[in-house]
């Protein structure tokens, strides 16, 4: 979904920390679900910046000015899922929150690096209990973090998670030079999430510019972003499979993620997705003998997964491994802030595809929900996603058999305009929110990817698990790191 | 001259047996796979290198991967390999042949523990517990046998002769005992993924994660060795021609071989790994078969031995 929301950035809010304190808390706890927070530095005061969901889809801003030295009593102390937002806008901006539980550096932005290795992990004692301390460097090349461990014996008792290793200053960069010209830069925030930040990068600026984005021109960004799901679903599942060392489902699916990029490569030159939106429009061509081509990949997407998905689910050594493994309650996952296919494997019908417009109004996906909340859920939630995104691309691609050229380039940004846009990448939603200044520049780009909430959903899923079953939680779960990191 | 074709296969066949496991695996995955003396040429490798240590570690991590070896070494010397009588052999060898397996599993966990790795710790312990549930199947299996043929070592013990129900009842209760116990031996899947890079489900790799160059390379012909000794006991067990005149045996058991290889290779193909903690029903498992085994050779004796 790219839900656009205008605010007058030019004219400063109101309403002062405590009151907003309270609007948005009431609103919570009228039914609204927290999309982010933020805040900037203006001076000796903070903007703080909430975007609040309600329960009918509709998106709602509340601004206040709080000032630097006093703050305001912390949000998360009465709703969990502000944790990580609030932990940022201290780091960010040095504001003073009172009685945050797990006041912690999220990711040690701008400060020095040597501090990570002193991070104050909780600690568990007593005289059977042991704790394992895995990275930041790990096996396989994979990003780095650091996970510790509280055991007993081998369940684990708590698991916490220490990352920032792979911070870059995406934020500060985005606000540097033309913004219309960052897209490639915004493909590389999360490498396997490159579709869904670019469109929602893309949907901001043509909001702040007033471009309207031809609906054939929605349709490819909705094929393109649906091809990334596919492939990255595959590639999770195969990945799964490989942790529970089950060879047939492992090279199966890996097989079939071939398939999925070397389409994507087909359409945009990239077998992850990078050029094939821009602000405005897509980059991509979409000929006759192409469409042939990439209608034959999805038959074959669509034959095999059947087939495979049967075999690994029919399984019973697979699946017995998966179940009631790292389950996630629905209640806790909606306490703490889960989003996206780890919450509807959860049982939460959380997808911005279901509520927003274009494409997705025109032909409707059917978004999947399990209950369960366990290993098995979230792979079960993938391959059924698979299964419904190739028949929703089936379906688009004969509706909009004819993609537009390239997009002219943007005009210049409306001055005073704050803007959100929330796209439903493959793990979940992705927020991007961007503010001009009087003068059309940008003065604050805010990023968020889903892996910042849902890594808290890892560890509290690892709870009283065993630490053999870690890897598999893991993956279920499939976050990235420098998504997190920015 | 038999003497010699039982160390030339000792030392060779190790590595096809694992090359032909990994062949195998391959093929049910749709792939080429590594060439069949691959490990041979990993070993190869690995002893032309330089081991690393640890300043953690004690005189202890040095000479454990070898003790490891020397002890595989030693059960390899009791066990018939290819329809071949064993290089020695002398009563209640069995216990022997055990107690070997189990001295070479301890320098390895201790080696484990000397690291001072939390990894390595939790491996050793998963190692422990699982070896100390493994010790009764083996029992119960060669105690089986033991009653079945009334012979005292491991060269008479196998082939045990199936004569009758009772008797089948005993050697396929024992084999699929002995299978179970390959399998934890050896580190195999369903038990322990060899093939993973998880170090946190890992219960033999994680052991020897700091182990290289040449100590690494005898804990890997020890292993291969283990495998290799495991499936030899399956193919004397169930050979169907043990006496039959010079060449038979011995073409028959090589067939075998390679039907234990690919019976390993096809369950770690169809077959997802366990929960660590289902790991002890598993053994379980094999231990009730052992105990039947065991019970059968009851049922045989009342019909007059």
């Amino acid at each position: 979904m790219t839900v656009v929301v205008r605010w007058p950035g030019s004219a400063l809010p109101p309403a002062t920390a405590e009151s907003w304190r309270a609007d948005v808390l009431a609103r919570l706890r009228g039914g609204a679900r927290l999309v982010t927070l933020f805040g900037r530095r203006l001076g000796d005061q903070v903007l703080l910046t909430a975007v609040l969901q309600h329960p009918d889809g509709a998106l709602h801003v509340a601004r206040a000015l709080a000032l630097a030295d006093t703050g305001y009593r912390a949000l998360t102390a009465e709703h969990a899922a502000a944790h990580c937002f609030e932990r940022e806008l201290v780091e960010q901006t040095g504001l003073p929150l009172t009685d945050h539980p797990w006041p912690k550096p999220l990711r040690y932005q701008d400060r020095d690096q040597a501090a990570m290795a002193d991070h104050p992990f909780w600690q568990l004692q007593g005289k059977e209990v042991h704790e394992v301390a895995v990275g930041p460097i790990h096996a396989g090349v994979i990003e780095p973090g650091s996970f510790r461990f509280s055991c007993l014996g081998e369940q684990v008792h708590h698991l916490e998670i220490q990352l920032g290793y792979q911070h870059r200053g995406v934020e500060a960069r985005l606000l540097a030079g033309d913004p219309r010209r960052h897209t490639p830069l915004v493909e590389t925030i999360a490498g396997d999430t490159s579709v869904a930040h670019a469109w929602a990068f893309g949907a901001a600026l043509e909001a702040l510019a007033d471009v309207a984005v031809p609906a054939a021109a929605v349709a490819a960004r909705g094929v393109a972003l649906e091809l990334e799901r596919i492939a990255m679903h595959l590639a999770g599942l195969s990945g799964l499979a490989t942790d529970i060392a089950f060879l047939q489902g492992a090279s199966s699916w890996g097989r079939l993620r071939t398939t999925a990029i070397n389409t994507s490569m087909r359409l945009c030159g990239s077998r992850f997705g990078r050029g094939a939106v821009r602000p405005g429009g897509v980059r991509m061509a979409l000929t006759a003998e192409l469409r042939a081509e990439v209608a034959a990949n999805l038959r074959l997407l669509q034959h095999d997964c059947a087939h495979v998905d049967d075999l690994f689910f029919g399984a019973r050594s697979a699946t017995h491994r998966l179940r009631g493994i790292g389950t996630l309650r629905p209640d806790v996952a909606a306490e703490i802030g889960v989003v996206g296919m780890a919450a509807r494997a959860s049982g939460l019908a959380l997808d911005a595809r279901t509520a927003a417009g274009g494409i997705w109004h025109e032909v409707p996906i059917a978004s999947v929900v399990h209950a369960d909340g366990d290993c098995l859920a979230r792979a079960r939630i993938r391959a059924d996603e698979i299964r419904a995104s190739l028949a929703w691309l089936s379906q688009v691609l004969e509706r909009h058999p004819e993609w537009p050229a390239p997009p002219p380039p943007l005009p210049s940004l409306a001055p005073g305009q704050f803007v959100v846009a929330i796209v439903e990448g493959w793990r979940g939603e992705v927020v991007h929110c961007l503010e001009t200044d009087e003068r059309g520049r940008l003065t604050h780009a805010k990023v968020q990817d889903p892996s910042l909430r849902n890594w808290l959903g890892l560890a509290v899923a690892m709870r009283g698990n065993e630490i053999s079953d870690f890897p598999i939680c893991n993956k279920s779960f499939d976050l990235s790191y420098c998504g997190h990191d920015l | 001259m038999s003497l010699v074709g039982t160390l030339l296969a000792l030392l060779l066949l190790p590595f096809l047996l694992i090359g032909i496991v990994q062949r195998t695996r391959s093929w049910w995955a749709g792939r080429r796979g590594p060439g069949l003396w691959q490990s041979a040429f990993d070993v190869q490798r690995l002893l032309r290198k330089q081991s690393v240590y640890s300043t953690t570690t004690t005189p202890l991590f040095r000479i454990a991967p070898w003790v490891f070896l020397a002890s595989a070494v030693g059960s390899a010397l009791l066990t018939p390999v290819l329809g071949l009588p064993p290089v020695l052999s002398f009563p209640f060898d069995f216990v022997w042949f055990l107690y070997a397996f189990g001295l070479g599993r301890v320098a390895i966990m201790l080696a484990a523990l000397d690291t001072g790795s939390s990894f390595e710790g939790m491996g050793a312990a998963r190692e422990g517990l699982f070896a100390s549930l493994l010790e009764p199947v083996w029992f119960a299996a060669f105690g089986a046998l033991f009653c079945l043929t009334d012979a005292t070592s491991l060269a008479e013990l196998l082939p045990a002769p199936i004569t009758g129900l009772p008797a089948a009842t005993v050697v396929a209760a024992v084999a699929l005992a002995l299978l179970v116990a390959v399998q934890v031996e050896s580190a195999r899947v369903p038990v322990d993924d060899p093939a993973t890079h998880l170090e946190l489900t890992m219960i033999h790799e994680v052991q020897v994660l700091d182990h290289s160059g040449p100590d690494l390379a005898a804990i890997q012909i020890g292993s291969a060795l283990k495998l290799f000794i495991g499936a030899s006991l399956l193919v004397a067990l169930l050979h169907p021609c043990p006496a039959a005149p010079a060449p038979w045996p011995q073409l028959v058991a090589a067939g075998m071989l390679i039907g234990v290889a690919v019976l390993i290779g096809t369950i770690e193909s169809l077959v997802a790994r366990l929960q660590l903690r289902m790991v002890p029903w598993y053994i379980g498992a094999a231990l009730l078969l052992g105990t039947v085994g065991l019970l059968a050779t009851a049922w045989r004796g009342e019909g007059g031995r």
